[in-house]
């Protein structure tokens, strides 16, 4: 499951060379969880650090076989996991509570391929999709991101998130249902006769 | 929970969706990281008492110096010597430089800014804790140092470990000198270690002379106190009470005791 299983063991016999690997590895990871909690870039990029500072020192204090053992993946998830929640709960109130706070457009797949108007489409489909999902309520909201966003297993996620199995299977089973009802809601309003 | 079983087209459909808002970290994500665990470093340039300096930092403090302008040629070393890569920081971080500069002005209190000193040993990091104890504007003896850290023979060790300060100018080795009053050795030239001196406020040329006239300390004809003699309180002695001595031993002899400020050694010198 884990993108690069010998990396604990290097991890745990070389830090200091061995941690630029794992950065490159889970950024992607901590990074996307990060804004799909706290839906703002800049705030992201500040909790993503905050999460790897924080697993280097803890990884600098333990001994060398706890390293060894450990599961990344779900252990920096639940680091970053906490840290966005914390920023969040510090952070006012947005002005538009369904805002995806992108702030600057994300990229998209081979922009110059497609027509304007379909890359216009589809990155307005994106755009919507991340609306919803932010509006979704917390524990779904999560158990979609770790679940069907990061790709991660039910039993990781479930570790993750600190919660059994099946009320992240619900939690997530709930959030994707409420998404697809949306989404035929507003196909539904655009497919309606002018 | 039909409505969501996975054999259906329109959930396999949102499936992808929801896959493609996996978003892309910020290329300046890995970069600050390592830095800030200091497993990188940046570079930025500050103004020196004796023109431009270059300052390395990461998460964990200052980790080297070097003064001019010659930001290549510095990360060169510094890679060589510390085995991380070196890059010019966009904007500084704010705290840091006017920690730097705090450090850099007279009359200026508040916390400096904190070292990393990884790859120098337990000896090499007591003695620039030492040299940080040297006032600005002062100087103190290669010998001084050595005593202080309970080993008086240690005077040559205490001239490499200087030599090896990865970051001159803030952590001031550059404020001992010899004995005798000489300039001896700086890894930059003596020229420059003259220069930092008499833009502190020292003036070297005059320590010189008194070293060569065989002057070690000063002494108060009033309190009967000696002190090496840039100490601040040899400094406020008036020419008329100004007693000279050439060692620890003569100004015992005369009954003068050390200044407990800045610590001239009781008894030989």
């Amino acid at each position: 499951m884990e993108p690069q299983p010998e990396l604990p063991a290097r991890l745990a016999r070389d830090l200091d060379g061995s941690f630029t690997e794992l950065v490159g590895t889970y950024q992607r990871l901590v990074f996307g969880l990060a804004l799909r909690v706290v839906a703002d870039r800049a705030d992201a990029e500040e909790v993503a650090q905050d999460t790897f500072a924080r697993a280097y020192w803890a990884l600098a204090g333990y001994p060398a076989e706890r390293v060894a053992a450990m599961r990344l993946r779900p252990w920096l998830a639940r680091i970053a996991l906490n840290l966005a929640r914390n920023r969040l709960r510090r952070r006012p109130p947005p002005a538009r509570p369904l805002e995806d706070g992108d702030g600057q457009p994300l990229a998209v797949a081979a922009p110059a391929a497609a027509e304007p108007a379909q890359v216009a489409e589809r990155h307005s489909d994106r755009e919507l999709l991340a609306e919803l999902l932010a509006g979704l309520p917390r524990g779904q909201r999560e158990a979609v991101v770790l679940r069907h966003v990061e790709g991660l297993a039910y039993a990781e996620a479930a570790q993750v998130l600190g919660r059994p199995v099946g009320t992240v299977k619900t939690h997530a089973h709930r959030g994707v249902r409420q998404l697809r009802v949306e989404l035929e809601a507003r196909k539904d309003k655009e497919e309606m006769p002018r | 929970m039909s409505a969501i079983d996975n054999t259906d087209g329109g959930w396999r459909e949102l499936a992808e969706d929801l896959r493609g808002l996996r978003a892309d970290p910020p290329a300046t994500l890995r970069p600050a990281v390592l830095e800030r665990v200091g497993l990188a470093d940046a570079l930025m340039t500050v103004h020196g008492p004796a023109g431009p300096l270059l300052v390395a930092y990461n998460g964990r403090g200052i980790s080297a110096t070097a003064p001019g302008a010659d930001e290549a040629g510095f990360a060169e070393r510094f890679q060589a010597r510390f085995g991380r890569p070196l890059r010019p920081a966009g904007q500084p971080p704010a705290r840091l430089a006017a920690q730097v500069e705090r450090a850099l002005t007279p009359g200026r209190r508040g916390a400096g800014p904190r070292y990393d000193l990884r790859g120098t040993s337990e000896f090499e990091r007591a003695v620039l804790a030492k040299a940080r104890e040297i006032p600005r504007g002062q100087v103190r003896p290669y010998a001084w140092v050595a005593g202080e850290l309970g080993r008086p023979a240690a005077v040559r060790a205490v001239g490499a470990a200087l030599g090896r300060n990865p970051v001159p100018v803030l952590i001031p080795c550059h404020r001992v000198v010899g004995s005798d009053g000489r300039l001896t050795g700086y890894a930059w030239g003596v020229g420059y270690k003259r220069a930092l001196l008499a833009a502190e406020g020292a003036d070297p040329d005059e320590l010189e002379r008194l070293g060569r006239r065989g002057t070690r300390f000063f002494g108060s004809d009033t309190t009967r106190i000696y002190c090496y003699p840039t100490c601040a309180h040899a400094r406020r002695v008036t020419d008329r009470h100004l007693m000279t001595f050439t060692g620890a031993a003569q100004a015992a002899a005369a009954g003068y005791r050390p200044c407990r400020v800045c610590r001239p050694p009781a008894l030989t010198g």
